[in-house]
């Protein structure tokens, strides 16, 4: 019963953190509610897995919070620096 | 008459709530707070009190399983992982010239330039800012 409230108010702050994603005047809003989407998804299938009585999707939710760990510092890494870190974008040209 | 299931359902469902007011709260502020560094203090608090408090509840109703077990380390990851993410975010937009709102912050950054009223330095600020942000777009 309360899982049903808790994985309804996830996606109404879904839609939020995506609305914030479409109007976010800088590319760091973007990122950060990208980021908070990734916190609601993996709340989302781990509520999910205890809704249906499967609860192995706690697997997938762990999967995904390490996605969206490196998810991130990879695309601030980029923003801060021009690469991955694979080789100096002075050195490519 | 409470035995101990009502009381398990009870305190999930009090945890779960605890997260969700949390979880409502942030995303507000991530709609509606006015700059980034603000948006950064809501963010952290899905992540850190919407998220522990909503894996709590799930471990009050779960039990002493396996699960229980991937349950706390979903957590003490996010935990740990999330402020670091938040705090790289601030780091980064900081460093590429985001201009905080806020008065005393305005006057502060016009105060190097110019040596004038607290009105005028924040006209000053806006108008640095608002040049920042259209050359972050054409960039």
């Amino acid at each position: 019963m309360m899982m049903l409230v808790a994985i309804s108010a996830c996606a109404v702050c879904l839609v939020m953190a995506l609305v914030r994603t479409m109007l976010g005047p800088t590319a760091f809003d973007r990122v950060l509610a990208v980021n908070a989407i990734g916190t609601l998804i993996i709340l989302g299938i781990a509520l999910h897995g205890f809704i249906m009585e499967r609860p192995e999707f706690v697997d997938i939710a762990l999967l995904y919070a390490i996605l969206n760990f490196i998810g991130t510092f990879a695309v601030l890494k980029l923003f801060s620096t021009g690469s991955l870190g694979d080789a100096p974008p002075s050195r490519k040209k | 008459m409470m035995d101990g299931q009502m009381l398990i359902t009870i305190l999930s469902g009090f945890f779960i709530a605890l997260g969700v007011v949390a979880l409502l709260i942030g995303s507000l502020g991530l709609l509606r707070l006015p700059d980034v560094y603000c948006r950064i203090h809501a963010v952290g608090m899905i992540d850190t009190a919407g998220a522990s408090f909503i894996i709590l509840g799930m471990i009050i109703h779960e039990g002493f399983t396996l699960v229980t077990v991937k349950l706390v380390l979903i957590g003490v990851f996010m935990f740990f992982t999330s402020p670091i993410a938040t705090h790289a975010v601030a780091q980064v937009a900081y460093k590429s010239g985001v201009v905080p709102v806020g008065r005393n912050l305005a006057r502060n950054a016009g105060a190097k330039t110019t040596k004038t009223s607290a009105a005028k330095s924040n006209g000053v600020a806006k108008k640095t800012g608002k040049t920042e942000s259209t050359s972050r777009g054409t960039s």
